[in-house]
């Protein structure tokens, strides 16, 4: 069966991805961002996903104000990057995996989460940034090393989905992914955040102290910041700091403890406080390692059930 | 234009929530600020602004605050930050210089705020007083507080950077695939 072993929380600033695309990263500004990457990247390319579901939102690109899906899941076999005014963002198209994506919509419905299927698709810098973080930088003409299914969520009007019925979506996708045939490693990225605030005359807004507890709770409590209400995020956190709901789709598809094995925060990337965070299932060693008889996955899946559930 | 209705996060200070009501009322300003991603859209617009904006059905209000380029007046009026960010960007601007516009300050003034950490929430949080910070902002559990040691204070250097790895530290855990 295929499982999730990982999630990664990181920011989505765009001003990262132009510092790539116009290599800045040397610049001292931009070595103090690009650094804390540098430990993900070794761990990303020795842990070697099958896929990645990447948890973002889409900033007036692929969707204007014409249609606005609260949860908008990528189904198509690929995602070419979307032109932001200034012409794509040079990097590969992504490829998709139609088929566990397609298999979660069915199995998230199914679960009372309604979806929104996109066959078509283009993805902006909220959802290549954090690939870049964690995957390097590709030439456009190479290849991101797996497929990965895009999540977007709107955070753009109010209001964004709860941090209760994200940290839930959460737990519905990890149980269809593990309901999935197939063996597969699957890694799931919540990005944005963490604080800022860009517009108004507050912007440029940011709470350190905020994002600490977040990070803390994310990895050790996460039931307490499910009770965030999105007026506590956009006065602490900034207006468009509310984006942080979409970290506890990740955090809801892992398992209820985890091993937290890397954190880094800087401020700042332009106008916010960059967060980021690997955490590891701690069955994570296990994966792949046996195969247990078609009777226990069965019991197995049961039991799995049975605690989503309860 | 009055809210028609107010709600909780009316209360926090230069802050233009984009709600259900303003998505409805700002909808040419936010299409208008759309169509300039395609190049032939940039040129017409700037060829005749007032001409260009006939199409999007803006009120007088909201076709002033495009004119003026009255950021602020524009988040009110129902446009999005990430929609009129294209205007900026029409203009030849870089967000910094919109964030300066909309925040009173020089460009440099705004930059060197951010290089020093961002604008403070402390007495930013509220425009009726609620200035206490929120019960969610701790992560120490509430049967045990006090266990975990202080966070250290700010460093003095401008950014504030910090890393915790424990990547690496262990040998890379062998890793059979399928």
């Amino acid at each position: 069966m295929a499982k999730i072993i990982a999630g990664i929380g990181s920011s989505h600033v765009p001003a990262i991805g132009a510092a790539l695309d116009n290599g800045k990263t040397e610049e001292p500004y931009w070595k103090r961002v690009f650094s804390g990457f540098e430990k993900s990247q070794e761990w990303m390319r020795e842990t070697k996903p099958d896929v990645a579901i990447v948890v973002y939102n889409d900033h007036a690109s692929a969707f204007s104000v014409e249609m606005i899906p609260t949860f908008a899941l990528g189904c198509a076999a690929e995602f070419p990057p979307a032109d932001e005014g200034w012409g794509p963002r040079p990097v590969p198209v992504a490829k998709g995996h139609p088929a566990l994506a397609s298999h979660i919509a069915q199995s998230c419905i199914l679960d009372e989460f309604d979806l929104t299927i996109c066959n078509k698709m283009e993805i902006d810098h909220g959802m290549t940034v954090p690939m870049n973080l964690l995957f390097g930088k590709i030439d456009k003409n190479g290849h991101w090393p797996c497929p990965v299914i895009p999540l977007a969520v709107n955070v753009v009007m109010y209001p964004p989905p709860t941090g209760h019925r994200c940290y839930m979506l959460g737990k519905a996708i990890k149980k269809a992914v593990e309901s999935y045939p197939d063996d597969l490693k699957v890694v799931i990225f919540g990005t944005g955040g963490l604080s800022h605030q860009i517009s108004g005359p507050r912007a440029g807004l940011i709470n350190s102290k905020w994002d600490k507890a977040f990070l803390d709770n994310l990895s050790k409590d996460p039931q307490k910041l499910v009770k965030i209400p999105h007026i506590e995020y956009m006065r602490e956190a900034g207006a468009e700091g509310i984006e942080m709901v979409m970290w506890l789709i990740m955090r809801g598809a892992l398992d209820d403890k985890v091993d937290e094995v890397y954190r880094f925060y800087t401020v700042p990337a332009s106008n916010t406080a960059v967060g980021h965070i690997i955490l590891e299932n701690k069955a994570k060693k296990s994966v792949g390692k046996r195969k247990p008889a078609a009777k226990h996955k069965r019991a197995a899946a049961r039991a799995k059930v049975d605690r989503i559930r309860s | 234009m009055a809210r028609e209705q107010q709600h909780d996060y009316d209360d926090i200070p230069g802050t233009f929530v984009f709600d259900a009501e303003r998505s409805r009322e700002g909808f040419g300003i936010n299409m208008f600020c759309m169509s300039l991603m395609k190049d032939e859209n940039r040129k017409a617009f700037k060829a005749n602004e007032a001409e260009y904006l006939k199409k999007f059905k803006l009120t007088p209000e909201q076709t002033d605050a495009v004119l003026k380029r009255d950021y602020n007046r524009m988040l009110e009026l129902g446009g999005n930050i990430y929609f009129t960010a294209k205007l900026g960007a029409t203009d030849g601007h870089s967000f910094q210089h919109l964030a300066a516009v909309m925040t009173g300050s020089t460009q440099q003034d705004y930059a060197e705020m951010m290089l020093k950490g961002g604008r403070n929430v402390e007495g930013n949080r509220s425009r009726t007083g609620k200035n206490t910070p929120s019960k969610y902002m701790s992560s120490a559990p509430a049967k045990k507080a006090a266990a975990k040691p202080k966070v250290k204070a700010k460093s003095k250097s401008a950014a504030k950077t910090k890393a915790k790895a424990k990547v690496g530290k262990s040998k890379p855990k062998s890793k059979k695939r399928k």
